[in-house]
């Protein structure tokens, strides 16, 4: 991400101080992770030391530090989907993608996450892949559903 | 668009809009809220513009893409006006026919209806349905009517009513009394009347306030702000500008959390026109009063509902609590009174300015007054939304509402409040909901999640589940929090695997009453409820699991096995082919067998299982019986042995 761009979001928010958290949130959609040189910009271009910035990126669950996958698994453990069994979709992905929830694979094809309710608790166990909703999830289902991602 | 300078020009421009419609024209209203358009309620309507354009009937039908009507379980839905005519589960494949039959032939489709589970009977409309018919639907009934992005629909149905009313007749103070009048409760979680504290903040001295609507929803499993925000953002904005006109404050922000794309779209959306209209912005409606909305997106922090966190976020800063010595009507935002409610208080309020204190206080009970929309989720018939008077009985909202429980299983508790809430058993499902009989009940209102659990649940992995949550959600602030939580979840998962010991329950309760006492802000607080409320009502389920290594609802994967009843296997082969790690051993008429070795319990061998046969059995607390011998693993048919 140029510094450009970051300057131009930055500007879109007055470059007021207040909006850290608004900016940030604005790049890591458009750039899926945050760069230390990026952090690094925003922290000259409203004042906030960096180590606040890194205070606030390591305690919203929205940022992420590292680079991820191609693909977002997100798996849903809200209660609904808790009790319709998430915990077997979970262990059912683990085998097959070979990563923890919280972990992106080496070769950056797929990041892997648990999410708090996605909302759509009528079809628990969900199953979210690049914001695609698979419903209704059962352990032989989750290996179907990733064939359209290899 | 011009802007609206007067009550005057309001109602002119409402009555345009009116004559501008036909009552009489085919209408199809179309739910897209999150939940359906997980269910493909997008594609549906893409599907619906291009037959309607190809059919040639784009002049004759209007296509109304609403937010979320509640019945997300037989989502994407369609209700036809003016006959009102509402098919369920609807697939792009039907839509061909739809406009054929019942838009053209006026036919009604029966295989799309609803079909009553105990008579059979075909319900035609959709008011008609038992999931709404049993519903008060004062707050979230609008859903259903209008498309959120349009402001004229708004107008249409009445809106800017009681803004108008409060600008042009009533002073803030009696906006105020009003609401005090009404004795509306905060539906975020802790039931604070919202009259006080908003008295609090008009009374402070400082000449800078703010409103805040709280719609950092987090509780899993609870879903009714986003579908108010998404549905219906008018009378959110409505409400905040009534608020704020009665405190005297200004500037206005709306905290929404970014997974809600579709609802922060929707308000930005509302905010634009409405400011460009002139309901927000300066002098509105010509009486001289001003007011801003900004929209702060959340970044994922649970801890950021609680109203002192989700200022410090507001800040730009970390999301953490702060001690509530000074209220934060009186220091709040940047140390300036600040009232901050919930999604749907806000949108009472709007109710209670356009009709009254009088008429809002014919619903609910003496202490909590007014409706309340809950998430009814988990293991029930019909998932969805539902708006009830305070006072109904969980038994009604559970059975008459929600259908009961899916596959003939019985019901074992109710888990209300979110995290912070607690299990409520059968033996209590005449209570009247209402805020102070839930918290008498040991769980609590929150902000209206209720997740129904069966025999199949486990509660002592209910309260695992909760209690990892909120160590998980802990801002790490206080230790009470931060150390007693996590040690809690250390016990408990050590129970649920098998690992618990005499005095584990003793030690909870210890780390309980501590974190109780001494936490900071309400997560920490009201942290142990899942815990306290689970063994005030199943504890023979802890003692089953500490003791026996048991766990009585067949659950927790540490101490249960699979097992195939030799006696019952009919060596069909479903079981093996299905097995995802190759546990099962068998053959062509052989009876099968689970390798408890390399059985992961998946539990997929127990859901394959033909029900006719139903061969596989999970045990829990004894061992395994030993396999049969190869030798005797021939299935004999029960009929050729007769012969």
């Amino acid at each position: 991400m140029d510094n450009d761009r970051i300057d131009q979001i930055i500007n879109k928010h007055q470059g007021a101080a207040s909006s850290l958290i608004q900016v940030l949130l604005e790049i890591q959609s458009e750039h899926h992770w945050l760069p230390r040189e990026v952090l690094q910009r925003i922290s000259e271009k409203l004042q906030v030391p960096l180590a606040r910035i890194l205070h606030i990126v390591t305690f919203y669950k929205a940022f992420s530090l590292v680079p991820k996958g191609q693909h977002q698994v997100h798996v849903c453990v809200g209660t609904a989907c808790h009790v319709r069994g998430a915990s077997r979709i979970i262990d059912s992905l683990q085998t097959l993608i070979g990563i923890k929830p919280g972990e992106t694979d080496l070769e950056l094809k797929y990041s892997f996450e648990t999410v708090n309710c996605l909302g759509c608790c009528a079809l628990g166990p969900v199953l979210e892949i690049d914001g695609k909703t698979h419903g209704k999830m059962t352990p032989v289902g989750v290996a179907d559903v990733l064939k359209n991602y290899e | 668009m011009t802007r609206i300078n007067s009550p005057a020009d309001l109602e002119k421009f409402r009555q345009g809009i009116l004559s501008s419609r036909d009552s009489d024209k085919l209408c199809i209203t179309l739910c897209s809220g999150s939940a359906c358009q997980a269910s493909g309620s997008g594609e549906v309507a893409a599907s619906l513009e291009a037959e309607i354009e190809k059919q040639g009937l784009s002049s004759k039908v209007e296509i109304r893409k609403t937010g979320c009507h509640g019945f997300c379980e037989r989502g994407p839905i369609i209700v036809i006006h003016p006959d009102e005519t509402c098919y369920l589960q609807i697939e792009p494949v039907d839509i061909p026919e739809i406009i054929s039959q019942t838009i053209k032939e006026k036919q009604v489709i029966e295989r799309l209806l609803y079909s009553d589970p105990v008579t059979g009977k075909k319900i035609v409309h959709e008011s008609e349905i038992p999931f709404y018919k049993n519903q008060e639907r004062l707050v979230f009934g609008n859903n259903l009517k209008i498309d959120p992005k349009s402001i004229e629909d708004y107008l249409a149905i009445g809106g800017y009513a009681a803004l108008t009313k409060a600008l042009s007749e009533m002073t803030g103070e009696q906006v105020l009394e009003e609401v005090k009048k009404s004795n509306l409760r905060g539906r975020g979680g802790g039931g604070f009347p919202a009259g006080i504290k908003w008295e609090g903040a008009r009374n402070a001295p400082d000449a800078t306030k703010y409103v805040i609507v709280n719609a950092d929803e987090g509780d899993p499993g609870a879903y009714m702000d986003r579908s108010l925000l998404e549905g219906n953002p008018h009378s959110i904005l409505e409400g905040l500008t009534l608020g704020a006109y009665a405190i005297g404050a200004h500037e206005g922000y709306i905290y929404v959390r970014q997974e809600y794309p579709l609802a922060v779209d929707n308000v930005n959306k509302a905010i634009k026109t409405a400011e460009e209209l002139g309901f927000l912005g300066k002098n509105i409606l010509g009486s001289g009063f001003d007011f801003t909305i900004k929209v702060h997106q959340g970044a994922g922090a649970f801890v950021c509902g609680e109203s002192s966190a989700l200022m410090t976020a507001l800040e730009g800063r970390v999301g953490e609590p702060r001690p509530k010595y000074i209220r934060s009507n009186i220091k709040g935002l940047w140390d300036k009174p600040s009232v901050l409610n919930n999604v749907e208080t806000w949108a009472n309020v709007t109710l209670i300015i356009n009709k009254g204190a009088n008429w809002f206080r014919q619903y609910g009970t003496e202490g909590s007054r007014g409706t309340k929309i809950f998430s009814l989720v988990g293991k029930i018939t019909n998932t969805g939304l539902v708006e009830v008077p305070m006072g109904m009985t969980l038994r009604d909202i559970i059975f008459k509402i929600g259908g009961g429980i899916p596959n003939h299983k019985k019901f074992k508790a109710v888990q209300t409040g979110g995290p912070s809430g607690g299990c409520i058993p059968e033996e209590l499902l005449d209570l009247g909901v209402d805020f102070d009989a839930l918290s008498q009940a040991g769980s609590m209102m929150g902000s209206g999640g209720m997740i129904v659990l069966d025999e199949d649940t486990c509660m002592v992995d209910v309260a695992r589940y909760f209690i990892e949550f909120l160590t998980d959600e802990s801002c790490g602030k206080c230790v009470p929090c931060r150390e007693g939580l996590r040690q809690m979840l250390k016990i408990l998962t050590n129970i649920t695997i098998g690992k618990g010991k005499e005095g584990d329950i003793e030690l909870l309760e210890e780390l309980s009453e501590t974190a109780k006492e001494a936490a900071l802000c309400a997560l920490g607080q009201s942290a142990p409820n899942p815990f306290l409320s689970t063994l005030r009502y199943f504890r023979d389920e802890y003692e089953a699991h500490i003791k026996e290594k048991r766990c009585p609802a067949l659950s927790c994967k540490e101490l249960i096995a699979f097992y195939i009843d030799p006696e019952k296997c009919q060596g069909c082969g479903t079981c093996l082919k299905k097995c995802p790690t190759d546990a099962i051993i068998g053959g062509k008429k052989m009876i099968h067998i689970v390798d408890q070795e390399k059985c992961t319990k998946c539990g997929t061998c127990f859901e394959v299982c033909p029900t006719k046969f139903s061969a596989v059995t999970k045990i829990s607390g004894v061992p395994v019986p030993p396999p049969v011998p190869e030798e005797e693993r021939t299935v004999v048919k029960k009929s050729k042995e007769k012969q």
